[in-house]
């Protein structure tokens, strides 16, 4: 993948400047495929990565296996972003093996993620059954460790 | 008999002579400090990867705690072959020709000592490794040091060897990339070293610890060149480019009777290496490319950062090839390397290493290790910003 998406996945926040003298090209350039990016879409937004646990009002996480009957038009894609346009619904994905679509599900209280299943999923047109999981900790999300690293166990001087 | 004096003029000569590490004296200064960023670490910031680790786990679990072979575990030296083999087309037999080390820093002392005998010459350059220049005098070598130069971008000529050579000459040691200078060679400079040392009927001790991390080349090694790999020991290990320093696990590569030679004074004195990083080093040369193509291209974005950093400052720094150290010029602002590195870490708390630690040509230089965090780096090349401007 190109070096400027991989810095900016890294870090969004990375300074132009800094960004053009890590991969030797001009701070023009670096502005330039930026806008590139963006106007393309390749680069849809930028988003701080939060560990919620260190948050008092913590969300619940929700995944949820559905499966789907598919349209003879369309196939998936519809109903998916059908889905999709629910403001709760972090992230839709098409599967391959025993479901079709897998979810996951921001809400306040599991209760709050059950009544989004039961309401809004379980009802709709063309879901078959689903499945929901609650998400009892994270480890890592997008890349990053969420327990706070060890020191550095190095010496402050070596050869 | 009780006072310290009559304990220290008991010491041999040889070691009471050789004078205190540079670094060593420099890492107590540091670590009396607190919240320093220090550029001044010679091994990677990277943990060694996963699954080399869980090699070695697993290898506890299954009980292997014993001594290995001498040579160290025939599947080890299987891979190390393979792994030489594909990198510089030289194949050396696993069964004789491969050794397995504590350590590049214990193939170096063995290499040197299985071939000096007193008063024989050992033609290196400096800036050098700071181990260089002791482990000859500990084998009552005589060092020779070449003075490369900022001009040649701290390569070795042809023009500097032929002025430094002698009779006495026996051995030319290289280190290449190097460190402290980041240095690197092209394909012509090694034909051309090696067209020396087969002149002068010399031995090569090539320490190529560094060979993966080179950024707008590959690493051309020594070896390959017609010739020299019936007079050459190459010295290697996977502390730098599998992140694995503390496993000490070094190899060296040489002809049998070499090896054999070397093999007499590592059997009597370190027995083997450490099993457990044996086991840990064949998963590394199993599935680990990955791993170095990503920690390679970390450091290539440091290095490129670095290098812009100090340009942008107005601190001449050759751009680094290889390794993971910048060597920068500092001597435009009238301070002695040692007298700079102490007020940047007086006054702004960054630690590197003065040049000088690495042989007297290094007086001017600074040397900055690029093996720490992209966040380190930008906030210790802010502060060195601000340091000059006082100046």
């Amino acid at each position: 993948m190109n070096e400027l998406l991989n810095l900016l996945k890294q870090n969004a926040l990375e300074t132009p400047e800094n960004m053009a003298k890590m991969l030797g090209i001009s701070v023009d350039e670096v502005k330039k495929q930026i806008v590139q990016y963006e106007k393309e879409g390749v680069i849809r937004a930028y988003q701080a990565v939060v560990n919620e646990e260190k948050l008092d009002s913590s969300l619940v996480t929700t995944v949820i296996e559905v499966k789907v009957t598919p349209e003879s038009e369309g196939g998936f894609d519809r109903i998916a972003e059908r889905i999709s346009r629910f403001p709760e619904v972090e992230s839709v994905y098409l599967m391959s093996g025993t479901f079709d679509l897998l979810l996951f599900i921001k809400g306040r209280t599991m209760h709050e993620a059950a009544g989004f299943v039961s309401e809004k999923l379980a009802t709709m047109p063309g879901i078959v059954s689903t499945a929901t999981h609650f998400m009892m900790k994270t480890y890592k999300q997008n890349g990053i460790v969420m327990h706070t690293g060890e020191d550095d166990e190095r010496l402050k001087v070596s050869p | 008999m009780n006072d310290s004096k009559s304990l220290h003029s008991r010491i041999a000569k040889t070691v009471r002579d050789i004078p205190r590490s540079g670094i060593r004296d420099f890492f107590d200064i540091v670590s009396s400090r607190e919240d320093v960023i220090s550029l001044g670490i010679g091994e990677p910031d990277f943990v060694t990867p996963w699954h080399i680790r869980e090699a070695a786990v697993l290898a506890l679990d299954r009980g292997m705690t014993s001594y290995t072979s001498n040579m160290g575990l025939l599947s080890l030296r299987r891979g190390i072959s393979q792994y030489v083999e594909k990198k510089t087309g030289i194949a050396y037999r696993p069964e004789n020709e491969v050794l397995v080390t504590v350590g590049v820093s214990e193939g170096l002392d063995l290499a040197i000592r299985a071939l000096i005998e007193p008063g024989d010459e050992v033609l290196y350059h400096e800036p050098s490794y700071v181990s260089y220049n002791p482990l000859i005098q500990f084998a009552y070598g005589k060092p020779a040091a070449i003075q490369t130069k900022k001009e040649n971008g701290f390569r070795l000529t042809r023009d500097e060897l032929e002025e430094n050579v002698s009779d006495k000459t026996k051995i030319l040691l290289l280190n290449y990339p190097n460190n402290p200078t980041g240095a690197a060679l092209s394909k012509k400079d090694v034909e051309d070293i090696a067209a020396f040392a087969i002149e002068h009927d010399l031995i090569v001790l090539t320490d190529e610890i560094y060979d993966e991390l080179t950024y707008d080349r590959d690493h051309f090694s020594i070896i390959s060149v017609p010739g020299m790999r019936e007079r050459t020991i190459y010295l290697h290990g996977f502390s730098k480019a599998w992140a694995m320093t503390g496993w000490r696990m070094g190899f060296t590569c040489a002809p049998p009777e070499l090896t054999e030679a070397m093999m007499k004074i590592h059997q009597y004195t370190m027995l083997c290496a450490p099993i457990l990083s044996q086991e840990a080093s064949v998963e590394a040369l199993k599935n680990a490319d990955a791993d170095i193509g990503y920690m390679k291209a970390e450091y290539k974005k440091r290095r490129n950062f670095i290098h812009a950093s100090f340009e942008e400052m107005g601190i001449p720094c050759i751009r680094p090839d290889g390794a993971f150290y910048a060597f920068a010029d500092i001597s435009r602002f009238g301070m002695t390397a040692k007298e700079f590195a102490l007020k940047l870490l007086d006054e702004q708390n960054v630690a590197c290493v003065p040049g000088t630690a690495f042989g007297a040509c290094g007086e001017g230089f600074i040397r900055c290790s690029y093996a720490t965090s992209m966040d380190e780096i930008k906030e210790a090349m802010v502060r060195i910003a601000r340091f000059i401007e006082k100046l």
